[in-house]
Formats: structure tokens, sequence, C-alpha cells
């Protein structure tokens, strides 16, 4: 089995987020990044597979030079090829992300399967897995969080208002899939050797705008309270009852 | 006349509220509401009498085919000539309308909070980072495929509800529409359901390990609530990650949370920040959850927690 996997750089944003002034990026002096949680669970997944099938993990990132970073952490978990989509500076919306990566899975593979995660972590568009598996003409399931693969087609499940629905599709096929699938692995120490030494390939693919364009970011008005103090340790346990009490939760 | 179609999700009861509220923000944006969905009880025609639309249309998809399902939603948009096609951004929604952009090679937007025309095209505010940060963006399309974050969209009711006409709606389908069908069971509801709990009893790093997990589930139970964790309790696999509360994990809406041993980090909150009242239990005075908490108990969970258990049955045994 070849797989192929789609990750994108995002910063680790922690207590809160800050806005630089032109109030169109996130602050990220002080910030690392990663990717998101559902992505790397969609790299174990196909690790796992690989383990009991053979065959290869490649990672695939469309952003800046640095984003090679989040393919080498990919690398020490065990994922072998990696491919870096230029991204020149510019903002891409899912419709131009999706035909960068599906012309380079096209370049570079055959993939017998193509992981997503379910909505990147920053901009949350929900669609650039369907987009993809739609340009390449192949069968898709989203959101899914456990996967077995047997004789040419995968069974996908999910959860989703109290019925799980199960999805069968042929291979070649596209899946996005949710934290939870897995429990992803931490990286050995030979991984960490190999993620040092992986060769990352470059491709430029052709940027186009989208009729979509972002005007600036707003960090949502929440109500900054400072939590009324009930009390130290054990002795606030009494004020703590009291409260529940009133606020009609022992009822 | 401009149309705007919602694509409804329903079960037996009816179109869930989520489908409703986005009926609400729909019916601003066009002249005309059309609500459609598949396996429409009797129910949805005056759900959509009072949402203020005209037409309800059944969609005759065997099964739930998202990509069929999308299909016969671009039909009907051509067939009316519709300028917005809208879903409530669940997993369902969002899925669909994927597929609608990817189809029709259109703009999708996901998890809309308000939407207004300006000139052609249109100014949409949406969440991003799961809801810890908006955005404000410029929509020029020919049609609006747009997906609604309904929780965060107050309801609305139509000021003079006029008569639905009900029609059903026959799509053309490749084959590969239906392809991917989903097999449906229904799962056996275990305890209380945490998306829907009026109590959470949460517990991060701070609790120490799955042991420190009984405690917190006792009081969960006398308080009639779910448990829920912080990421870094699945990520250590201490918990199952169904448990998970946050921005890729469950979104909780309950009277009381209670956040034992939870720094606040913003993709936590990103889950729990709709409580209505939120306690902290947390050794340090300074974590960020205590800017958002309403009450707090500083100290360590080893000795809270414990006693807490104890108190409450005292009073729940006086009771
Ligand atoms: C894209 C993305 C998505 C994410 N999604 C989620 C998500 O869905 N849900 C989620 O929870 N996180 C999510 N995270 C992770 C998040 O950023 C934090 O890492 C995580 O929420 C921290 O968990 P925590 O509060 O348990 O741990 P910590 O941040 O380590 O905090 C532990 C807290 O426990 C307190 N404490 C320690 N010992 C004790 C004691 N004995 N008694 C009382 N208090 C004590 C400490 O003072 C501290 O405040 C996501 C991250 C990213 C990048
Ligand atoms: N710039 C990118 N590079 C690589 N993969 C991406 C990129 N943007 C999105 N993806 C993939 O597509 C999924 C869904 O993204 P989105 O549709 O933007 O929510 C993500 O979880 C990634 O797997």
């Amino acid at each position: 089995m070849d797989l192929l996997v789609c990750l994108k750089r995002v910063p680790m944003v922690g207590g809160r987020i800050g806005l630089l002034p032109s109030e169109r990026q996130i602050d990220t002096a002080m910030l690392g990044f990663t990717v998101s949680p559902h992505e790397e669970c969609a790299v174990e997944e196909a690790v796992r597979i690989v383990e009991s099938q053979g065959g290869q993990v490649t990672v695939l990132t469309l952003g800046p030079p640095e984003a090679a970073e989040q393919l080498r952490d990919a690398v020490a978990v065990g994922a072998s090829r990696c491919l870096l989509l230029e991204a020149g500076g510019k903002e891409w919306g899912p419709m131009a992300t999706a035909r960068a990566i599906a012309a380079a899975a096209e370049q570079a593979g055959p993939f017998d399967l193509i992981l997503f995660g379910n909505e990147a972590a920053d901009t949350a568009d929900f669609q650039v897995g369907v987009r993809v598996a739609h340009l390449l003409g192949r069968p898709v399931a989203t959101g899914i969080k456990s996967l077995s693969v047997e004789s040419g087609a995968v069974t996908a499940r999910r959860e989703y208002r109290g019925v799980e629905e199960s999805f069968v599709l042929q291979l070649p096929a596209v899946v996005s899939v949710k934290e939870g699938i897995n429990l992803p692995r931490y990286p050995s120490l030979p991984g960490r050797m190999r993620a040092k030494k992986a060769v990352i390939e470059t491709l430029s693919p052709a940027y186009s705008e989208e009729g979509l364009s972002m005007e600036r970011l707003v960090v949502p008005k929440v109500e900054r309270r400072r939590a009324a103090v009930l009390g130290e340790g054990r002795e606030a346990v009494g004020e703590l009852v009291d409260l529940l009490e009133q606020l009609g939760i022992l009822a | 006349m401009s149309c705007a179609i919602v694509f409804c999700e329903a079960g037996p009861e009816g179109m869930i509220e989520a489908s409703l509220r986005t009926a609400g923000l729909a019916r601003r944006l066009a002249d005309e509401l059309v609500l459609c969905g598949r396996e429409l009880p009797g129910v949805a025609a005056e759900q959509a009498r009072q949402a203020g639309a005209r037409r309800l249309v059944s969609l005759a998809v065997p099964g739930y085919a998202p990509r069929g399902i999308a299909r016969a939603l671009w039909q009907l948009a051509e067939r009316l000539g519709a300028s917005a096609v809208l879903a409530a951004g669940t997993d369902h929604g969002n899925e669909i309308l994927a597929h609608l952009g990817a189809l029709s090679d259109e703009e999708m937007v996901a998890n809309c909070l308000a939407v207004e025309r300006r000139g052609e095209g249109y100014v949409v505010t949406r969440q991003r980072w799961g809801g810890s940060l908006l955005e404000e963006a410029h929509l020029e399309a020919r049609r609006a495929l747009l997906t609604v974050a309904a929780e965060a969209v107050a309801p609305a009711s139509s000021p003079e509800p006029e008569p639905v006409g009900e029609e059903s709606f026959e799509p053309s389908l490749d084959p590969a529409d239906l392809s991917v069908t989903a097999s449906e069971q229904r799962e056996q509801a275990a305890g209380v359901s945490l998306a829907s709990a009026r109590v959470v009893v949460s517990g991060g790093r701070g609790v120490g390990g799955p042991e420190g997990f009984g405690v917190i589930e006792e009081i969960a139970e006398m308080l009639g609530g779910a448990v829920g964790v912080s990421r870094v309790v699945t990520s250590l696999g201490w918990r199952p990650h169904r448990e998970q509360v946050g921005q890729t994990g469950t979104k909780v809406t309950p009277e009381l949370y209670l956040a034992c041993g939870i720094s606040g980090a913003i993709q936590h909150l990103a889950g729990c920040q709709s409580a209505k009242t939120m306690v902290a239990i947390n050794t340090d005075p300074e974590a960020p959850i205590m800017s958002r908490a309403d009450y707090a108990v500083i100290g360590d969970l080893a000795e809270v927690l414990p006693a807490l258990r104890d108190a409450l049955a005292e009073r729940l045994r006086r009771q």
C-alpha cells in the first residue's frame, strides 16, 4: 500500500491568541508550530496500515519552507517520503490547496489511499479532502473514527447523532479522519535520527485566487472575568457545595 | 425573486434545531426560503412554516450518500435559480456542502456566524480555530455555499408564517454518486451523553493519572453528569478520546462545568465556553482558566476532590 498523508503547519497557540497589527495573521513570534491532532492521527493510521500490510507512507504539506519541520515530525513516527509544496508566501484557499495537492498526488503517486485531517486546525474549511477526491475521481469519506483495509477496499466508520455509519470505499480512495481513531505513538530515537536525515522533495504548484477573501481576523469578545475564589484546599469544599446548591445542581 | 435553499437534517421528531437556526439565517439572504431534506417526518411542514419557508422539498436520495445528496442539491439549486445553499455546520452539513462545492467548482464557506449581502457579494463572519478566532471575509460568488455554526446563531421564528407547499424532487444521479452510502446502525446509549450533559466534571493533567479519575467519576455520577477530559489526558492514554472536550473533541453546553486540573488552553475552552457556570479547581491561581471561570478553588485535587465527594454524599443523604 502506498499512502499519502496531508499535513498543515499551524501555530501552537496556548492560553490566548494575539494578532499582528494588520489583523490578518496570528502573532507567532513566541509560538512553536504543529499540525492538527486529526492529522497526527492520520499519520499514525497510515503508519499502522503499512506496518501490517507493507508499503510506504509519504507526507505532504503546502506551506512555507519551515513546514519541513512538520514533515520531519511525521518521519520520526514512521513516514518515509516528504513532499513540500511551496506556498510562496501567499494565503492559499481550500480550492487552490486542493488543486495543488491533487496535482502533486498524481505526479508523485500513484497512492492507494490519501488521508487528510477532518478539518485544518486554523482555517477549519472542512473541504480540502473532499475536493481532492473529486479532482482525482475517487470515493471519499470524512470524519472517520475507525478504518480497516481489506482486499482492495477500506471500511470506514464514524458515529453521528447516536448512529454508527459505515462506508465501504474501493481503492484508490480518500479518507479524512478525526482524532480518536488511534492513539499516536511518540517518536523513537532511531525515528528522530531518520527525521534529521530525511530528504525533502519540493514542488512549486500554481497559485490561484478564490472568491473568498479575508478582510480581518477578530478575537471574539468573551467576558474576561476574574474567577471568584471560594477558598483554598479542603477548607473551600463547604463553600463549593453551597454554590452547587444555589445553582440548583443538587436538585 | 431570489431564493435560498437550506438542506435540513431530520429525525423522527422533526428537523433538528441546528437546521432551523440555519433557516433563520438563510431567510435574510433571499426573497424566498426553501427547505429540503431526506426522509422528512410529518411535522417538518409545520416547522418549515414557522421558519418562514414557502416550500418544503423532499429529496429522493436512497440512503445517506453525501455525494448523491450534494448532486440533488445542485440540481435543485439550478432548477430554482437559487442564489444561496446552506446547511448547518454539523458533520453531515459540512460534508454535503463540501461535496456540493467540489461538484460545482464553487467556493464553500464553513461555520459562518453572520452573513450579509454587500453589493454583488456577501460579507461573512466565520469561525476559525474551533471558534477561538473569527474571520471577516468578502465572498464573491455566483451562488453562496455556506454552513452555519448553528450553536452560535440565535434561533429565529418567522413573524407571519404562510402556508408551505410540499413537493418531492427526483434528482438524476450517477452510480458514482451513490457508491459511498452509509450503512447505519443505531448505537446503544450508555450513560449520560457528554454533548448534552447538564453537568460536566472534567479532569486534566493535574489529575495525575488514570486512578485519579475514580473520584471524578463518583462526583459526576452524584451530580447526574458526565466525565470530560483534556487532550493531555487522552494523549497519555488515561481516558478514551470520546470524553475529550475541545476543538478536536466534543463541544459541551452544561449548566455547570467543573474543570479539575485543567490549565484552560484556548483549544480546550473552544469546547466548554458556552457552559453557564464554570468552576475551576487548580493549584495555580494564575492559570489561564481563571480568567474564564466564574468560581475557583485553589488547591490540590488529591485533597479537594475526595473531600468534595464526601461532602456531596453527606449533603445528598440529608436531602
Ligand atoms: C490544534 C489543536 C487542537 C487541540 N484540541 C484540544 C482539545 O480538543 N481539547 C483539549 O483539551 N486540548 C486540545 N489541545 C491541546 C491544548 O492546547 C492543551 O495542550 C491541553 O488542553 C492542556 O491540557 P491540560 O489543561 O490538562 O494540561 P496542562 O496545560 O498541563 O495543565 C494542567 C493544569 O493542572 C494544574 N495542576 C497540576 N497539578 C495539580 C494538582 N495536583 N491539583 C490541581 N491542579 C493541578 C496545573 O496548574 C495546570 O493548570 C489542542 C491543541 C492543538 C494545537
Ligand atoms: N496547506 C495544506 N497542506 C497540506 N494539507 C492541507 C493543507 N490545508 C489543508 N490540508 C489538509 O486538508 C485537511 C482539511 O483542511 P480544511 O479543508 O482546510 O479544513 C487538513 O486536515 C489537512 O489534512
